[in-house]
């Protein structure tokens, strides 16, 4: 029994100069991150008020931040493919097939569980409690057991690049392929755990958000008053609570067939490896919508805020919303219809999938005409989501063609499927999501981000995706199977060439957002944001002070119309001070999370080597966790009403120096909500 | 001993509690997502003995019945316990959830008997998809009723150290939606997999 497991030297990547080159990027990048914290004598301060924390507000700034690391992995990723492409036809290129084929699924991996899920979960967190009106999310304590799990989820693949290999068997890893009969090693097993894992914390995220929306709203504040992010947050929990179930399912078995012998997914022994790919895509279809609709959300918000217009069709929107919900549980067949089901079977799902593009063209047709006739001010978040409106709909277009049964076995598994998924992500979720980031930045850390460099980003964004992607296109009608490491048709490369020159310039637009962040950061004073409300905005989370206090809302307020903010503004009762404020009871800050998050990522690791001993003893420790946690009656806190009263005199002598309307400079201005006319 | 009727919750903690419940049932609509997945899987194998035994070889309804019968049993004196409880009758309340503990510690006995039982026949996970989702299926239960009683030892220490407060009140009832949801779940165990394999 060795107390290694399967744990060698050899697990070190020394195979190859460019894996053991991503391993030094991985070790010195967290070397420095802690050596900064050292040099700055921030540990202190990182442990008390950041990994202890049970706010909302920074649990979310702390999952945008993992997002946004994680993002800069899986681009590396996506440039490493592209330049990989460009290069081998008829040549092997600079990266052997065992180390391409980790790469394309550590790929699919991050950006789909390490970097979209983080930042859905990050601008929730953010926005949600204080859009309702409210002083946090349900369960504090449990948002920071789901931020610590999706950590020790995106650790272990951080680790992954340094000690053993990562799985080759795509971001969806279909068996007999990862089952242990051919794929032997830990690389699969760095998936499915990781995957695994991080999907407990998605539950427990979806479960908090449901409740909270349901449960906590300001007075007033009625469920078809709530902005339409909300609503986009509470139909994506609910997709989380019943999607996820089957994703837990389904790695779980085929964790037992690797480890334990089960025969769920083989070829042999009654095995069942169809089932595999069933289970997963009944996660995996609602799950695009869970990362997709949050987006939608944001353009809501900006595409009125930047209109200076009424959200158009409102409840359209809504409805269309719930539809989309409903809908994203009858599609999910459309990833395997070349399993060979029944004619009939086939065209159920392909049916089904043309109409779930039905409630998706309704919100489009909202936004157009809500900025129809609106004062468009051309804002980073405003771009990004007319950016998404041009190109998301070719990529409608292409699922409706793939959504056909007899189109798609043609096109299944090219590069054609590659260029459509790509076409709905990047300027679906991706721009949605940095629309939001860079909508709501002023909201978590009281400055603007700035806009030229935003307004580059964008343009390198829109031009690089139109470069690499739309050459996908022809590529798989030329018949180009998707994940190829090398290839012998020369009528390829030029595209990939073009796809590659693409790639640069997303690089380009990765980098503007790398300067964006510097720089505003330096010139922070210019573009301080001292009203709360630096868009003129509609809803109440520009009620609060940027940053908003721990508490949000010294007094919770009352709603009384469906763009509440807007509403208390035409009224003339918003920024009212009110005559006396009373004590506040708050959660406590607690590392129970971190350590369940810690035991978490170890538990995990043991269990990927075969380390028995240390995956009991990390079991142990969440136990203990959980029930220290459970014998804790003293969980709270008061802040007493004078402590809220000097924060709200701060707030109030901040507000009397603000300029009335931060954006009453801006060209284009329609002037303050009072006078929009009556419609 | 202080009744239950004593206590004073302000409006805000009673707001806190019936939002725990109301997330605990989402859980449990969670839970019960996986367990639908894997009784679908379940009927989808059932047939796939791949040589080895079948459901008719492998199962007995005596233990199957011994099992069920602890299980409902153990959901009973758990309601016991539930409107003890609610007349604040700490003593009682301790001593019923000593009793619930028992049961299903009993039918873990029997299903940890029944499941090495199996393997030392060769009938283990790996001898085919059929054992395979067998398995999974009643072990998940299984874990989730081990969860259940260290839940159970917790809450004994619990009410033994700070007595029927609130907050210890509030947790007993989300224990008792969930002892009970395993039940549920056993029930259709025994219908979908015991019941049908030995008929």
């Amino acid at each position: 029994m060795d107390i290694f497991g399967r744990l060698t030297i050899d697990s070190l990547p020394l195979y190859s100069a460019v894996a053991a080159s991503g391993a030094a990027v991985t070790v010195l990048g967290g070397l420095a991150v802690a050596g900064a914290i050292t040099y700055f004598g921030a540990w202190r301060m990182v442990m008390t008020q950041w990994v202890s924390s049970v706010d909302h507000k920074k649990i979310g700034i702390m999952y945008i931040m993992l997002a946004l690391v994680m993002l800069v992995r899986g681009f590396v990723d996506a440039a490493m493919m592209r330049s990989q492409q460009a290069i081998a036809y008829n040549s092997d290129g600079y990266l052997p097939p065992d180390h391409f084929d980790q790469i394309f699924s550590s790929h699919g991996t991050i950006m789909i569980f390490f970097m979209a899920m983080p930042f859905l979960s990050g601008l929730a967190n953010l926005i949600v409690p204080q859009q309702i009106g409210s002083r946090d999310v349900a369960f504090p304590f449990m948002n920071s057991v789901s931020l610590w799990l999706t950590t020790a989820g995106a650790g272990l693949m951080l680790l992954s690049l340094v000690i053993g290999k990562f799985s080759t068997a795509g971001w969806t890893g279909y068996p007999p392929y990862s089952g242990v009969e051919y794929t032997p090693g830990v690389g699969v097993d760095y998936w499915l755990w990781m995957v695994f894992i991080a999907g407990f914390g998605t539950t427990m995220t979806g479960i908090n958000f449901l409740v909270t929306i349901l449960k906590n709203r300001a007075p007033g504040m009625t469920m078809f008053r709530l902005p339409l992010f909300t609503w986009t947050i509470f139909v994506t929990s609910v997709l989380i609570i019943f999607a996820f179930p089957a994703l837990t399912v389904a790695t779980g078995m085929l964790i037992l067939d690797r480890n334990f012998g089960f025969h769920f997914f083989t070829n042999a022994m009654g095995g069942n490896m169809m089932n595999y790919i069933n289970l997963f895509w009944l996660w995996g279809h609602p799950e695009v919508y869970i990362l997709i609709l949050p987006a939608f959300g944001v353009f809501s918000e900006v595409v009125s805020v930047f209109s200076q217009k009424r959200l158009f069709g409102y409840v359209s929107l809504v409805c269309a919303t719930m539809a989309i919900g409903l809908l994203s549980f009858t599609v999910w067949l459309h990833h395997f219809f070349t399993m060979g089901s029944s004619a009939r079977v086939n065209s159920f799902f392909g049916t089904m999938t043309t109409i779930i593009s039905v409630p998706t063209g309704v919100k489009v047709f909202d936004w157009l005409l809500t900025m129809y006739r609106g004062r468009i001010i051309f804002k980073p978040p405003m771009l990004f989501t007319i950016g998404f409106l041009v190109t998301f709909v070719i990529g409608g277009l292409s699922g409706v063609l793939l959504a056909l049964p007899p189109i798609d076995y043609l096109m299944h598994n090219t590069t054609f499927l590659v260029a459509h998924f790509h076409n709905m992500i990047i300027p679906g979720v991706l721009f949605g999501y940095l629309a939001g980031y860079m909508y709501w930045f002023p909201k978590a850390f009281g400055f603007k981000l700035n806009e030229k460099w935003g307004t580059r980003a964008f343009w390198c964004w829109i031009v690089g995706f139109y470069l690499a992607f739309m050459p996908l296109y022809v590529l798989g009608l030329l018949g180009m199977p998707r994940r190829m490491e090398h290839y012998d048709i020369a009528a390829w490369q030029p595209h990939l060439i073009v796809a590659w020159v693409g790639a640069f310039i997303i690089m380009l637009g990765m980098i503007c957002l790398g300067v964006q962040l510097v720089v505003s950061i330096r010139d922070r004073k210019d573009a301080l944001d001292l009203t709360g409300d630096p868009w003129n905005g509609r809803s109440l989370e520009w009620a609060t002070s940027s940053p908003a206090a721990p508490y949000n809302f010294a007094v919770l307020p009352k709603v009384e119309a469906r763009e509440a903010w807007w509403d208390m503004k035409q009224r003339g009762v918003a920024y009212q001070r009110p005559e006396q404020y009373e004590d506040i009871v708050m959660p406590k800050n607690t590392y129970v999370g971190f350590v369940i998050g810690i035991a978490g990522f170890v538990f995990g690791f043991a269990m990927i080597w075969w380390m028995w001993w240390l995956a009991l003893l990390s079991l142990a420790v969440i136990l203990g966790a959980i029930v220290y946690r459970a014998s804790d009656d003293d969980d709270e806190f008061v802040m007493t009403a004078s402590e809220v009263k000097a924060i709200e005199d701060e707030r109030f002598a901040q507000l009397a120096k603000a300029p009335k309307n931060e954006l009453a400079d801006e060209p284009g201005f329609a002037g303050e909500p009072a006078a929009e006319p009556a419609t | 001993m202080s009744s239950i009727a004593d206590m004073t919750i302000s409006p805000r903690d009673a707001e806190r509690y019936e939002e725990k419940d109301f997330g605990f049932w989402l859980y449990l609509m969670s839970d019960a997502v996986i367990f639908a997945c894997l009784f679908a899987t379940y009927l989808v194998m059932v047939g796939n003995a791949a040589g080895g035994p079948t459901p008719k070889d492998v199962f007995s309804l005596e233990r199957a019945a011994a099992e069920t019968a602890l299980l409902l049993l153990s959901s009973t004196t758990f309601g016991v316990a539930a409107v003890a409880l609610s007349a604040g009758e700490r003593g009682k309340v301790l001593m019923w959830l000593a009793v619930t503990f028992l049961l299903g510690a009993g039918f873990i006995v029997l299903e940890f008997g029944e499941f090495s039982g199996m393997i030392a026949e060769g009938a283990g996970p790996d001898r085919s998809g059929f054992l395979s989702a067998f398995f999974t299926l009643v072990g998940t239960h299984g874990f989730h009723v081990s969860v259940g009683l260290i839940w159970i030892l917790v809450m004994i220490g619990q009410v033994f150290f700070k007595g029927l407060t609130a907050p210890v009140a509030s947790r007993l009832m989300r224990l008792g939606l969930f002892w009970h949801f395993l039940d549920i779940i056993w029930v259709v165990i025994f219908s979908v997999v015991y019941l049908p394999g030995l008929m």
